[in-house]
């Protein structure tokens, strides 16, 4: 007997804490996975962030550290800059990376911090029950725009790789999703080029996950796959925005 | 090496490099800026990272994150800045991360105006902790408190605060940076430091409290580390007390006014002197000694309504009135304002 599936090396034991169903499972699972493939386990260290990742210091098993909220990219860089032999990466949110720490994330980019970005953009804050993000779709009900968001009021969702891809210090940029086996593992090939570009020490590196809150979408798992299929793939292109050779 | 001129700001930026800071991250603002200028030049040669940051919002979390990979790391800023750096320094006072934060003081509150200020006395910032503040009176303590730090944040696993008002930050002065203190012995390893893996074959998880109480840490943090800080690092000048009619109470520039402002009133009555080194731990001790003849404490700041001063009442404990002497419209304290204010009371008393 073969075995065609195992946990990946690079994560604990623990189970994993997200509610069933949520795309930080998945998300959190393909970066594991890219880890082991690379075989940099024992040279990772993993900054999650402020919202629901901010759980995964317990299921990476790496050296890990929680910042403080949206400043991942500043904390990853001072760690970097200490061991710029190690391979330092964020882990974080919508809210965390596109609203309180955009100024971070744009400044990491613009000094071509050598560091890897996992950015998970399911539109809303997950942890603290829903609210609006600034990736919230148009007309997308939460707790903080509970009549829908509305443009004239709050404009329209940011769309971060985009705005990333601009800047040159950025050398890998590519937005994924994870609503089809395809797309899943489209995304985890794009992650380990994200890693890789930091790896061959170019510059700053960022893979968006388009993900799910099922919770506070309040939908089944399997009904904000579809979802995430037909209201934010629409809105947030899927593909490479900045790649190197 | 002999006594050289000196800029106070340079001093801090000397100081940190020959304490074997690793790191610096900053943010421009007046007055401190000579010290990320200093290190700009002699970091690239001496060996360590300098980082011009986006704000001080990113860089104390560029501090964290380094302190956290194991290095002697720095930041400096003033009031406004140092506003922004508080959640950052309340975290890393409850995981334990050593970093040096040089206040260069200007005066407030808001982005006030550049003139030079003792406040940010009251650091502040969400939860319950205390962090080491010290307080430098001229350009020479502030060469060794400055290196000094590094040691102490180290010892303790904690940040620490040097206080700097913005005339010590922008004098010259002669310094002998062979009258540095010694190095301590024995700081311990950092073990928890990020990338020990592989090297060690254990990990790390800095998660705050994560699966963990938070009171485990706060309970540590009272009665393991709090103790020890104020036994061994509370430091203070004094003298006159036992017999003293009015005791001074200042700390850094307005200290050395004060003692100017002691030696220039002509009186019979018997002037004591205390200077606070340390706001944290405060120095309780010497307020304790005061005598019986004592009538009152004056608390010269350069501020406008005193900040060291509330320290003083509960160091006094009401055995005597405490007084504010501060700035006045016409601008900062100094020692003139000193003098005119015992002089009303000598003359009071006289009566
Ligand atoms: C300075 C600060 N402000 C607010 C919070 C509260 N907070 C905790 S998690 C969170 C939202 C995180 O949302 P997101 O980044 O989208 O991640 P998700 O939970 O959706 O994965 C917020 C606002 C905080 N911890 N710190
Ligand atoms: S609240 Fe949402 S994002 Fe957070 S774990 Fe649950 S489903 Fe996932």
């Amino acid at each position: 007997m073969s075995i065609v599936y195992e946990r990946a090396k690079s994560l604990t034991p623990v189970d994993f804490t997200y509610c069933p169903g949520c795309g930080h499972g998945i998300a959190t699972n393909l970066v594991a996975k890219v880890i082991d493939e690379l075989g940099i386990q024992n040279d990772t260290i993993s900054v999650s962030s402020v919202g629901c990742g901010g759980m995964n210091p317990m299921f990476f098993d790496t050296d890990t550290i929680i910042p403080m909220h949206g400043r991942a990219p500043a904390t990853a860089t001072g760690i970097k800059r200490i061991h710029p032999d190690k391979i330092v990466w964020t882990y974080q949110g919508d809210g965390d990376l596109a609203s309180i720490g955009t100024a971070e994330i744009v400044h990491a980019a613009h000094r071509g911090e050598k560091i890897t970005t996992v950015f998970i953009n399911n539109t809303t804050y997950g942890m603290t029950g829903g609210q609006m993000a600034p990736t919230t779709l148009v007309g997308q009900k939460t707790t903080t725009s509970p009549y829908g968001r509305d443009e004239s009021h709050c404009g329209k969702p940011i769309r971060m790789s985009e705005l990333l891809a601009t800047i040159e210090g950025a050398k890998f940029i590519a937005r994924v999703a994870i609503d089809t086996p395809a797309h899943i593992r489209q995304a985890q090939k794009m992650i380990k080029r994200a890693f890789e570009c930091q790896m061959k020490g170019l510059g700053f590196a960022m893979v968006e996950v388009l993900s799910t809150c099922p919770t506070n979408w309040g939908m089944t798992p399997t009904e904000s796959m579809k979802w995430q299929t037909e209201h934010m793939i629409p809105y947030y292109p899927l593909g490479i925005y900045k790649d190197f050779e | 090496m002999a006594r050289v001129l000196f800029k106070g700001n340079e001093v801090i930026a000397e100081a940190a490099l020959r304490a074997g800071v690793d790191a610096f991250f900053g943010y421009p603002i007046t007055p401190q800026n000579e010290v990320p200028e200093y290190l700009a030049r002699e970091m690239p040669k001496r060996g360590g990272v300098f980082l011009q940051t986006e704000s001080e919002l990113a860089g104390i979390n560029m501090v964290l994150g380094a302190s956290a990979a194991g290095a002697r790391v720095m930041t400096s800023s003033s009031g406004p800045g140092l506003c922004l750096m508080l959640e950052a320094i309340s975290s890393m006072a409850l995981t334990r991360l050593p970093a040096v934060i040089v206040d260069v003081v200007r005066s407030g509150p808001g982005m006030g105006d550049l003139a030079p200020a003792q406040e940010d006395w009251k650091l502040s910032g969400n939860g319950a902790y205390k962090i080491p503040i010290l307080l430098p009176g001229n350009v020479q303590e502030l060469a060794n408190m400055v290196f000094e730090a590094f040691d102490i944040a180290d010892q303790y696993s904690t940040p620490v605060l040097v206080l700097a008002d913005g005339m010590l930050g922008q004098m010259m002065e002669p310094v002998d940076f062979d009258k540095l203190p010694e190095r301590r012995k024995n700081l311990p390893d950092k073990p928890w430091r990020m990338a020990s893996v592989g090297e060690k074959g254990y990990r790390t998880m800095m998660t705050l409290t994560y699966g963990r109480p938070l009171t485990e840490f706060t309970d540590r943090f009272e009665n393991e580390t709090m103790p020890k800080i104020i036994a061994n690092e509370t430091r203070y000048e004094a003298y006159g007390l036992e017999d003293a009619d009015v005791v001074v109470a200042a700390y850094g520039t307005s200290a050395r006014m004060a003692k100017a402002a002691i030696k220039e009133i002509k009186t019979d009555l018997k002037f004591g002197f205390i200077r606070p080194m340390t706001a944290w731990p405060f120095p309780k001790e010497p307020f304790e000694k005061i005598g019986p003849n004592c009538k009152a404490v004056f608390c010269p700041e350069i501020n406008t309504i005193g900040q060291m001063i509330d320290d003083v009442r509960i160091a006094v404990a009401g055995r005597m009135p405490v007084y504010h002497i501060g700035n006045t419209a016409a601008g900062p304290m100094n020692t003139a304002n000193i003098i005119d204010a015992l002089r009303a009371y000598v003359e009071g008393v006289a009566k």
